[in-house]
């Protein structure tokens, strides 16, 4: 390999003086996994704008706040009038902010992965050492972890909260645990369906405008024709059909099995019965998406 | 040594054949890799980075089988593109130490490397800049800066002179010149024309519709002969200077032929030299004859013109039309 030898200074640039020559790299190569792991943790900064510019700083981070907010005047409220219980429930919180968390992922998820496809970047990628299934799980495994952030930071507030009003230790730090299990959830299946979609087109306004789509179509859809059949009777329908929107999935899995109180219309929640089939039914919309997308970056290629 | 083997290498899309049984061993130091559009250049280098499967055929990278190590080789290889493949919002600094890292290049590493190899491809202040607004040429370094931050055994070069105006396109090739000579890597690099390649490779291999043309070290085509170029002056004594010189030289069992094809054809005698005795045969001549020798130049010949005989007969033999005097 070339050894250290100086370079004659480039005429007309007297500042730099000590043009050193050529040096070889003989330092450790770390591989493939880490490469995936730099590939996950550059995409989880990004998915907040970190390391991007300033404008793209601006929305996940106003997104953030929005999320956090609610979740501190509640624990305002519940501290100043030594309340004997949160006003929401932890499971409840991601259902009522779920506009916010659709816009996020709506906004983010065309950032993760169209822009690489836009400007050709995914080839650069698989020039590496790392395969496809290598950067679809850094990229699904970032906007998840990203989504997860955004979704218990309230919910931690929340417990700190309740802790600080010096509600029940046992009960807050259940329903917290409730809680965090259901948006983890919650962060796979919406990152995934976010995704998949999002891989579909290099244009980013397409992805922005297909995810809302997908989340608030399905959700409006599902609820409306929930409501007609409770207001008809058919009250047996009504948990059948929340399986149809990402939303209302979430909602039957804790109703089932994270105590949470479901907020289908008329209160009918899932059975345990019906539950076992939204788990069955939120993981099989997990492992499709993740399959999706791995059929989608095999055609990629160079 | 071997860099690059391939052994009767074919790939076949549905409705064309990219490489078509391509056997061709390179060694290390620079090499170019010629062809028309479509020639199936960039479907080599993509096999050779063991992401797209040949049909048949084997191809070894730095001794790893493409086919069952390919990670391997692209942990020790770098791939610059054809195509635009640059974020427009990030900066050129930022952009390199991510690929680094990319190539398994540890933190630290990766931000020193960067800086370095940013400032061999002459990237200097502008590397903070973010790289939409940079230049064609100013892209085209960076593109090359990725493929060899992690200090590579050898590089894959994707038409690096695309786009780029006469001047960047000299600076282009002497750095890709540099990359061997200074660097001590390997260099691969493809393009469609073979004049640019003449001056920086030390190996041509000319593809065509697949198929290999022709693979032979540069030195082979231009330093097989030496062909002295002369001109004289007319003189009353002889009005068509140019002729009496033939004729002499003829005499002198030099054989000549005029140099058609070049600006002021027909007053350039062109002739093989055979050593150094052929400079004192033609300064007698032409003294003898008591005409002014207005110059004597070694021509070097260029490959183009190597190739273009090459493919003139071969068009010959095939019964087809020469069009051209050239
Ligand atoms: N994925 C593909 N599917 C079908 N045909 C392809 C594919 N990739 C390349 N080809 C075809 O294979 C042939 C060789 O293509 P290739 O890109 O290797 O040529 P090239 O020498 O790089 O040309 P250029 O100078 O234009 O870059 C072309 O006819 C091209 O259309
Ligand atoms: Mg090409």
């Amino acid at each position: 390999m070339a050894a250290e030898h100086p370079v004659a200074t480039p005429a007309g640039d007297q500042t730099r003086i000590h043009n050193i020559g050529y040096r070889a790299y003989d330092g450790p190569r770390l591989g493939r996994s880490y490469a995936t792991r730099s590939l996950y943790s550059q995409s989880l900064r990004g998915a907040y704008g970190l390391g991007r510019s300033v404008k793209s700083k601006v929305l996940p981070m106003l997104l953030f706040v929005v999320m956090c907010v609610p979740a501190l005047i509640m624990v305002a409220v519940a501290v100043a009038t030594k309340a004997n219980d949160l006003p929401v429930d932890y499971t409840r919180y991601a259902i009522i902010m779920q506009s916010v968390i659709c816009l996020y992922v709506a906004s983010q998820a065309p950032q993760s992965v169209s822009r690489d496809l836009r400007f050709k970047t995914v080839p650069l990628y698989f020039s590496r050492p790392i395969e496809t299934a290598d950067y679809v799980r850094a990229k699904y495994a970032a906007l998840a972890s990203a989504m997860f952030i955004l979704t218990a930071a309230p919910l931690l507030v929340l417990y700190v909260g309740a802790l600080l009003a010096k509600l029940d230790f046992t009960d807050q730090t259940k329903g917290f645990a409730q809680g965090l299990v259901s948006v983890a959830l919650l962060s796979l299946l919406f990152a995934g369906i976010g995704l998949v979609i999002a891989a579909v087109t290099p244009r980013r306004g397409f992805g922005i405008a297909a995810v809302i789509a997908v989340f608030t179509i399905s959700y409006g859809a599902v609820t409306t024709l929930q409501a007609i059949a409770d207001a008809q009777g058919s009250t047996s329908a009504i948990p059948w059909m929340g399986l149809f929107s990402p939303v209302t999935l979430i909602d039957g899995v804790q109703t089932a099995f994270l105590g949470a109180t479901p907020s289908l219309p008329g209160g009918h929640g899932p059975s345990n019965g019906q539950g076992v089939v939204y788990v069955l039914v939120v993981l099989g919309l997990i492992a499709a998406s993740y399959g999706l997308m791995m059929r989608r970056y095999k055609k990629v290629g160079l | 040594m071997t860099v690059i083997a391939t052994e009767s290498l074919s790939k076949r899309f549905p409705r064309v054949t990219a490489l078509d049984r391509l056997s061709v061993d390179v060694g290390p130091g620079v090499t170019g890799l010629v062809g028309a559009n479509g020639a199936g250049k960039s479907t080599l280098i993509k096999i050779l980075l063991g992401l797209s499967p040949a049909t048949e055929g084997r191809a070894e990278v730095l001794g790893l089988d493409v086919a069952t190590k390919g990670g391997a080789i692209r942990e020790r290889v770098g791939y610059m593109p054809e195509h635009d493949c640059l974020p427009p919002d990030v900066s050129a600094t930022e952009f390199v130490v991510h690929m680094a890292r990319m190539s398994g290049l540890p933190p630290a590493a990766a931000r020193e490397r960067t800086a370095d190899t940013l400032r061999h491809v002459g990237l200097y202040e502008e590397r903070y800049r973010p790289i939409g607004g940079y230049s064609t040429g100013m892209k085209q370094r960076v593109k090359l800066a990725q493929a060899l931050v992690h200090d590579p055994q050898l590089v894959f070069l994707d038409e690096p002179t695309n786009g780029l105006d006469p001047v960047g396109r000299d600076e282009m090739l002497a750095l890709i010149r540099r990359i061997h000579t200074d660097f001590g890597i390997s260099v691969l690099v493809t393009s469609h024309l073979l004049g640019e390649l003449e001056r920086t490779c030390d190996h041509v291999v000319v593809v065509d519709g697949g198929k290999l043309l022709r693979s032979s070290s540069t030195t082979d085509f231009t330093q097989t002969t030496t062909t002295l170029a002369i001109e004289v002056t007319d003189t009353d004594e002889h009005p068509d200077g140019t002729r009496a010189v033939r004729e002499a030289l003829h005499a002198r069992g030099v054989t000549v032929e005029a140099g058609s094809g070049l600006p002021g054809a027909g007053h350039i005698l062109l002739l093989t030299a055979q050593g150094e005795e052929t400079y004192d045969v033609v300064r007698d001549v032409v003294a003898d004859l008591g005409l002014g020798l207005v110059r004597m130049e070694q021509r070097r010949h260029h490959i183009s013109e190597v190739f273009k005989d090459d493919q003139e007969t071969e068009e010959q033999q095939r019964k087809e039309a020469v069009g051209h005097g050239s």
